[in-house]
């Protein structure tokens, strides 16, 4: 027979319950193998906060999302073409909570108490834990732009899916035909890599069939397309010749919002609808949890159970970690981390084995026109001498072609990976 | 020997990763391999027909878009065990 740590440890807390109980707290406390908090409730924390339900049943999962619904940031982009409503991409909590026991707060983490090991919301409630999960995206760093507004209804990102997704598309009904919009990016790595060109191909391939005098400016701060480069090259070349134009080496170095102007090294280009895609770092209350220590920017984990390397019994997934290379900011990744961890986290508070031979794939599709699509597709295992995650060797690639059936796919990967995460 | 055509039980480690690999899947498969329409179902598929997609996206000889990608990252045992983990998923 293998020896079982972890019956010998519920063992023991059973007995040290019996031993130390008469009316005592231990008798509320002891049917629960741990209590795990999750901040943050998208693809990677709603994710992690049901994994852990369904492989430990006897956690206590809190799961704590400001939002009462979660809107979907992948496939978000067609709202912009005007192929797709936002509440298409809309799912609720509540299965969460009816069907996986998990208690979902509707309220914003404000602190974190690596002490004490609690959460403080802004209601005024603190929430303990055995192991806290931080999962809480990206902010968006407005000030890093000179003269970018913090707050503006004219110049947005719509860099997370909601109202200003909406507003941005109404910004292009607006929009005169034979106007410009710009678009810039700002250096990689940001949230969804893919995300500006798909963009840049939803508002070309609106602006074709609705206001064909128009142009797309992509104003691009790294030195070439970050991701899927033939594949978006070739859409803009043979799909929208005189429409997109892409220009590689633009960082925008300041804002002149009153005349909606980006102003890059050599040149000030005005735009009729400016879309500034702001620096981005981890979620500040991963920043003011102490998590962040990779480029001031993102959180350093272990990638066999996604603990902070900063703080303990606290792990960090999504956006907001310092990923491995190759490894994409990313829903679909998120999602993968959550699964990892979700494992890790069950294994620690069982008294288990953490698994040392972790697996994690990504898939992101990005649409080309309203209904043809390209993917970008990755395999990545564990390399324990250099304790990090790689490629898998001809594990990765992307389309041969736009296609639609690929673009079937795309649709049904969103309505999995909600199911996957929230269902 | 006593221990020879006997079925090896598998350990609970074993059965965590095959778990944890197949839920490298699940995002686009659906819960469990519970598709949600436009993907195809893997719960309660059989193993052998999981363990024989696999091979052939591989090896390139069978139709695909992302799979034949995907199917190199996985080692044989990784996907015997995935494949184990379907097959004894109920079907709803």
């Amino acid at each position: 027979m293998t020896f079982s740590r972890r019956k010998f440890i519920k063992g023991l807390s059973a007995s040290v319950a019996m031993v130390s109980g008469i009316g005592c707290a231990t008798a509320t406390t002891s049917k629960t193998a741990g209590r795990v908090v999750v901040v943050g409730g998208g693809f990677a924390g709603a994710t992690a906060a049901k994994y852990i339900r369904m492989w430990g049943p006897d956690i206590q999962v809190t799961l704590v999302e400001r939002d009462e619904e979660f809107v979907s940031c992948p496939l978000s982009n067609r709202v912009l073409a005007g192929v797709v409503q936002l509440k298409e991409l809309t799912r609720g909590y509540g299965k969460l909570q009816a069907k996986h026991g998990i208690k979902v707060e509707h309220d914003e983490a404000v602190a974190i108490d690596t002490e004490k090991q609690e959460v403080k919301l802004a209601s005024g409630s603190t929430l303990k834990y055995d192991r806290l999960i931080v999962a809480p995206g990206v902010d968006l760093l407005p000030g890093e732009v000179p003269g970018l507004p913090a707050q503006s209804d004219r110049i947005l990102h719509a860099w997370k899916a909601g109202p200003q997704t909406v507003a941005l598309r109404k910004q292009l009904q607006s929009m005169p035909d034979g106007g410009v919009y710009a678009l810039t990016i700002p250096k990689a790595p940001y949230r969804c890599p893919p995300g500006p060109y798909e963009r840049a191909c939803q508002v070309a391939w609106y602006f074709k069939n609705h206001k064909p005098g128009s142009k797309v400016l992509i104003l691009d701060a790294n030195e070439d397309v970050v991701s899927k480069k033939g594949l978006f090259t070739k859409a803009w070349a043979e799909r929208y010749p005189g429409i997109v134009e892409y220009r590689p080496n633009s960082e925008l170095m300041e804002v002149d919002a009153a005349t909606l102007t980006a102003k890059l090294s050599f040149e000030d280009v005005k735009a009729d609808v400016l879309n500034v895609v702001p620096p981005q770092r981890a979620g500040k209350i991963a920043l003011d949890a102490g998590l962040i220590n990779a480029n001031n920017r993102w959180c350093g984990v272990d990638f066999l159970t996604y603990e902070s390397l900063a703080v303990k019994n606290v792990h960090v997934l999504g956006d907001a970690i310092m990923a491995a290379p190759q490894m994409p900011k990313s829903g679909h990744m998120a999602n993968q981390h959550a699964k990892v961890c979700a494992a890790a986290v069950v294994a620690l508070l069982h008294g288990d084995q953490v698994i040392t031979q972790p697996l994690v794939t990504n898939t992101c599709y990005s649409f080309v026109s309203d209904k043809e699509v390209i993917h970008v597709a990755s395999v990545h295992a564990y390399n324990p001498e250099k304790k990090t995650m790689e490629i898998v060797p001809g594990a990765s690639g992307v389309s041969a072609a736009a296609s639609e059936l690929e673009g079937q796919y795309a649709e049904a990967w969103g309505r999995n990976i909600w199911a996957d995460m929230l269902a | 020997m006593l221990l020879a055509g006997m079925a090896v039980p598998i350990s609970a480690a074993e059965d965590a990763n095959g778990r944890s690999w197949a839920a490298t899947c699940t995002g686009c498969h659906g819960p469990n391999g519970h598709s949600e329409g436009g993907m195809p179902n893997l719960a309660g598929l059989q193993k052998a027909y999981i363990v024989n997609a696999m091979r052939e996206f591989k090896a390139g000889t069978r139709q695909a878009t992302v799979m034949h990608q995907h199917a190199k990252g996985y080692t044989d045992e990784q996907v015997e065990r995935i494949a184990e983990f379907f097959a004894a998923q109920k079907l709803d």
